[in-house]
């Protein structure tokens, strides 16, 4: 085996520790610089300590509608978590067996993880915008008046906005499925067959018990990576922008710390729903044995 | 007679709202792009159409040698270049992480702390992320004030920051995971006792790396390889705000084009990225034998 406390282990040890403070550092520098005096600017050294820039956020002073941002992002991210988690486990049952399209299928789910988000976000883009086409033509061809009145465009946060960010959470959700069932023991399953239980209640009472953990893995994937997704959801959210999208212009216009305030409070919000998530794993683990 | 109500539903079936997402979000839009690069178009509307002048406008003066190098050729050796450097170090960086993570921590539960610590920041903002450098390597950055402390340069660096090199800092930074992942799930597969009969034959540490775990972590190298290459090919945000909005890039073109409603001339040019970036997958996965591997 590799001997261990030689010299190559406390090298790898070091750069392990280096890679980390790499990670983390630069994160641990805003949340430092958000918590300025009024005076502060954008670097150090810190002009004093104070709440003064989240107040300024809260306020939504030089800012942007920050408030109703967060909100959109935070209802999609759930909508998107709830979406990933029943349709990946759907599909993961599903993918158990070899079914009609399968190939395809998966080919579509890695291919999906690779194609350049500008790319996607283009092509839902146009699709939204003949089908608008389509649907206004249909409104002066036919004389629908709610259409020909009220009718502006398909594009939207919970319409093409939710499909795209679908086509980047659902292939990790579906990629953890495959992950659970690699490793999933199939005779307890066949136990409860015998013993005269319904497809229905095996998967309820033996089947979702045992692979619970994991769909909190992918609800995580799917609230976190729809809560910061950017390239995908950038031509896609028709009138209301996401928090990421906010974000991405304020990067060119703010120059005061309210800019890392909200990176704090964002980053807050990220870590409390990995923190919870990785609590509930821990329990749900537990609580199986 | 068949009857239908003697037929038990296959379980197969639990895959179509799933599919309905990749049919409806996936595979329509990237056919639409592909047939909406050949339409023509105007100020205000798209025609149906089919021409050829979206792709000739891409390619125009690039094939006339007495001129400088073409626009479009430009970008994507800028683009190219990125993607080298960014695979070099992300790999290298990403190898050794996963090799001390796989090798050199034998609890499970300090193996799966550590790992947790390296995907965290994977679910946090990339935004955020990226402007998390300006306080470090900005004019007055604390990068700038170590510098000029002890003395190794009397005037701020410039090329820190909005440059090349805070761009590809930013890609390693935010993609290494992509590498970390794939090799440290191949590493995790390698017979232990492989390593201890090379070993025991007289290898040394050197020699077992070399000849053993890497070529063992080919599929995961390949993979983590194609993720890292893919994102920043198609890359318009991260080049944007770590290049000052001063840099061009292929997905920038395709967003500049779409502010401007020119949506067939955007969709020829992510056609193209589209294009070169399967065939690259396509002679990468020829480097391993993909069916083999699963």
């Amino acid at each position: 085996m590799l001997n261990k406390k030689n010299k190559t282990y406390y090298i790898c040890v070091f750069f392990f520790c280096l890679f980390v403070l790499f990670l983390y550092g630069p994160t641990f520098t805003i949340v430092l610089l958000s918590f300025q005096g009024p005076d502060g600017g954008l670097t150090f050294p810190l002009n004093g300590v104070s709440i003064y820039w989240f107040e300024e956020l809260w306020r939504g002073g030089s800012v942007v509608d920050i408030g109703s941002a967060f909100k959109r992002s935070i209802i999609l991210g759930l909508i998107v978590m709830v979406l990933t988690v029943l349709l990946s486990v759907s599909a993961g049952l599903a993918f158990r067996k070899k079914f009609w399209g399968s190939d395809m299928l998966f080919f579509a789910t890695v291919a999906s993880l690779i194609v350049p988000s500008i790319v996607l976000s283009l092509g839902v883009a146009l699709q939204f915008r003949l089908l608008d086409d389509f649907t206004k033509w249909l409104g002066s061809t036919f004389d629908i008046n709610y259409i020909n009145e009220f009718f502006q465009t398909s594009l939207g946060m919970f319409t093409s906005g939710l499909g795209a960010q679908l086509t980047w959470t659902l292939p990790f959700g579906l990629l953890i499925m495959f992950a659970v069932f690699n490793r999933f023991d199939k005779s307890y399953e066949e136990a409860a067959r015998d013993l005269g239980a319904s497809p229905w209640k095996t998967f309820k009472e033996i089947v979702f018990p045992l692979i619970a953990p994991s769909i909190i893995g992918i609800a995580l994937f799917g609230f976190t990576l729809s809560y910061d997704e950017l390239a995908r959801s950038s031509q896609v959210m028709g009138a209301g922008n996401t928090l990421p999208l906010e974000l991405k212009g304020l990067t060119t216009t703010v120059t005061t710390p309210v800019i890392y305030a909200l990176g704090t409070v964002t980053t807050f919000v990220s870590f409390s729903v990995i923190g919870i998530s990785i609590v509930c794993y821990i329990w749900l683990k537990r609580n199986k044995g | 007679m068949i009857k239908f109500w003697k037929i038990k539903p296959s379980v197969g079936l639990l895959s179509i709202p799933y599919s309905f997402v990749f049919i409806f979000f996936f595979f329509i839009p990237l056919v639409l792009t592909l047939i909406i690069s050949f339409w023509d178009y105007n100020e205000y509307s798209i025609i149906p159409d089919f021409i050829l002048e979206n792709y000739i406008y891409i390619f125009k003066d690039c094939f006339n040698y007495e001129k400088d190098m073409c626009v479009t050729f430009k970008t994507y050796l800028s683009t190219f270049i990125f993607c080298f450097i960014t695979w070099f170090f992300t790999l290298i960086i990403g190898f050794f992480v996963a090799y001390f993570l796989a090798f050199y921590v034998n609890s499970i539960t300090w193996q799966i702390v550590l790992f947790l610590l390296c995907t965290i920041p994977f679910w946090t903002s990339n935004v955020i992320r990226m402007i998390s450098w300006i306080p470090l390597l900005g004019r007055n950055g604390l990068v700038n004030d170590f510098l000029l402390y002890i003395g190794l340069t009397d005037t701020p660096q410039e090329w820190l920051l909005y440059s090349g090199f805070s761009i590809v800092l930013a890609f390693v930074h935010l993609y290494t995971l992509f590498m970390i992942v794939p090799i440290f799930n191949s590493m995790m597969r390698i017979d232990k006792s492989i390593i201890e009969a090379a070993y025991d034959n007289g290898a040394n540490g050197l020699q077992i790396l070399w000849n053993v775990i890497i070529p063992l972590c080919k599929p995961g190298i390949v993979i983590g390889s194609i993720f890292v290459i893919t994102v920043v090919m198609g890359d318009f945000i991260t080049i944007g705000i770590m290049g000052g909005q001063q840099i061009p890039s292929i997905g920038k073109i395709i967003y500049v084009e779409m502010s401007y409603l020119q949506l067939p001339a955007a969709a020829a040019n992510a056609v193209i990225l589209l294009a070169l970036t399967l065939l690259i997958i396509w002679i990468m996965t020829k480097m391993i034998d993909i069916r083999k591997e699963l």
